[in-house]
């Protein structure tokens, strides 16, 4: 039996340390790690919590990312409780047994500390990994800071190991930004915590011995296609799972999370779309901007990136007055618009309203996205409305240094 | 000549679930399979031949179908050394009690290492294409060679 952890009612924690404690609290089996910046105390907390009698559970030390991912589904086939953390080229390296995670149905959380992904070298936020494993068929949850990544994490069990679901889950958070930016958090004491997540119920598990299984079997073109679509319908279905966990979490907390989230948005003509860190800078500078300026400006946040919630965008746009988006990509698109624009307008093409939208591409490598630069976005923004049309290029940059940087031209005006 | 490879009624006759192709709706989560129609205890002593394999074991299944050229064993010429059973990466030669029965054509991809290995003169294994008859490839099967001087 673990010991109890003296937890205060108030706590000053980081992100990597929230998300520590609620891993722990989760009372996690298996922790396959091979540490690297920024989320590094993630699991080294894991690991001394089982040290130290706070945990029972098992830290594996591996070579690399692509072992730790692989032991991770191991244990987790064995039928037990899986979590691990990794940012950046871990996550890349990782990157292969993820699809491998999703396929065989593996309910493994990855708390996934945001970082840039080299060349050049870099340890600094952006959402270049996030962006990388999107297709991986796992759920992504995004934290905006410490106290939703502690949240988060704990609902990313509920949701995951859900057996209408059993699908892998990513639980993000910014590196630096809200990784290792002290902040004032309400955790749950350790039997709340645990309560809420539940025991952990397997499934197919491998330590069964009276029923063999096998794991991993290979398909071809006979039998692939069927199973990806199975697996891509529990991804969709999941937003059903996701909702009702948010609301237990909410009768239990008091903390309200949905799969978008939306701020002062009712009267806005102008919005920013965003992931992460820089929603409440955004958040911020709509505040400023209403008082400052008189400018309905609002705020409209992904909080799961995977599944998409097409069906709350869509719902979004058509119940408040919008009329330009401005969607903010923290990864370098690579020949293409950033991948939050894409989905955004997607899921924007299909709504009565119809908003102008443009494609900012910000913040790579941990550049500073500051709340004057959201300003003068939302201004822009505004500058389309009055116009109607879009009077700049689709895609812009923003917060970089030289000439300016645009691509596309709207024929629609 | 003993061509006759042991096995349960359904070995070999699958493609993996060929038989039943169900739909999205209908395949099992993560591509779980259950290899056997009942609980097994101590597998490792139960031969293959004997044990309950469902349809949806690699025992049952043929993974062969890309095999190009197969080996063909000459029982009148084998000494039953057992170097192509230990050598065969894919379990694929049948030897029971040391003695070699036959090769199990739903596993062998056709690498040839058997033939390889087998140290008779002429040997008791050569590759002939996949679709060759069995009696027409032994009917070809060359004469002893002479020691070279």
């Amino acid at each position: 039996m673990a010991k109890k952890f003296d937890i205060n009612e108030i706590e000053v924690w980081d992100g990597n340390y929230a998300t520590s404690q609620a891993l722990r609290q989760a009372q996690v089996d298996v922790v396959a790690a091979y540490p690297i910046t920024p989320s590094t105390p993630i699991v080294e907390g894991y690991g001394s919590y089982v040290a130290n009698g706070y945990v029972d559970g098992e830290f594996v030390m591996v070579e690399s990312e692509h072992a730790a991912m692989s032991a991770c589904v191991g244990a987790a086939a064995s039928g037990g409780r899986v979590a691990t953390a990794t940012s950046s080229q871990g996550f890349a390296l990782m990157t292969e047994v993820l699809y491998q995670a999703s396929g065989m149905r593996q309910p493994i959380v990855l708390t996934v500390v945001n970082r840039a992904l080299a060349s050049p070298l870099n340890v600094r936020g952006d959402h270049a990994d996030m962006y990388l494993g999107r297709d991986a068929g796992w759920i992504n949850l995004d934290a905006f800071n410490a106290q939703e990544a502690y949240d988060l994490t704990l609902c990313a069990f509920r949701i995951g190991e859900h057996l209408d679901v059993r699908l892998p889950v990513m639980m993000h958070q910014d590196g630096f930004t809200t990784s290792h930016k002290a902040q004032k958090v309400n955790p749950l004491q350790d039997e709340v915590a645990y309560k809420f997540v539940g025991d952990y119920v397997p499934v197919d598990e491998m330590l069964d011995f009276s029923r063999a299984v096998t794991h991993g079997a290979q398909t071809e073109e006979d039998w692939h296609f069927e199973h990806k679509a199975k697996q891509h319908k529990a991804l969709m279905d999941s937003r059903t799972v996701i909702d009702a966990v948010f609301a237990d979490f909410k009768a239990l907390t008091g903390r309200e999370y949905k799969r978008v989230e939306t701020y002062l948005l009712e009267d806005a003509e102008v919005a920013i779309v965003a992931l992460g860190s820089s929603v409440e800078t955004a958040l911020l500078a709509a505040e400023e901007l209403r008082k400052e300026e008189g400018i309905k400006a609002g705020v409209i946040a992904p909080r799961v990136f995977r599944p998409f919630p097409y069906d709350l965008i869509r719902d979004v746009i058509d119940s408040s007055p919008l009329k330009a988006l401005a969607v903010m990509d923290k990864s370098s698109p690579g020949g293409a618009m950033g991948a939050l624009f894409n989905e955004i307008s997607a899921a924007a093409y299909t709504t009565q309203n119809r908003p102008l939208i443009t494609n900012f591409i910000y913040g790579l490598g941990g550049r500073d996205f500051s709340v004057e630069e959201a300003k003068r976005i939302f201004k822009e923004q505004k500058a389309h409305a009055d116009a109607g049309h879009i009077t700049t290029p689709i895609q812009q940059f923003s917060g970089l240094r030289g000439p300016k940087l645009g691509f596309f031209e709207t024929k629609r005006s | 000549m003993s061509q006759n490879i042991p096995g349960t009624a359904k070995k070999g006759i699958h493609e993996l679930g060929a038989e039943t192709k169900v739909g999205w709706d209908e395949v099992t989560q993560g591509v779980v399979l259950e290899p056997f129609a009942e609980p097994v205890k101590d597998v490792a002593h139960i031969r293959p031949e004997e044990r309950n394999y469902t349809d949806f074991s690699s025992y049952t299944a043929t993974v062969a179908s890309w095999r190009v050229l197969k080996p063909v064993y000459n029982s009148d010429i084998c000494i039953d050394c057992q170097n192509c059973w230990v050598w065969c990466p894919d379990t694929s030669i049948i030897s029971r009690d040391k003695q070699m029965l036959g090769i199990d054509y739903d596993h062998c991809k056709g690498c040839g290492v058997c033939v390889e290995v087998c140290p008779t003169n002429p040997k008791s294994l050569l590759m002939f294409d996949t679709n060759e008859n069995l009696d027409v490839a032994l009917s070809q099967w060359p004469e002893k060679k002479k020691k070279e001087k």
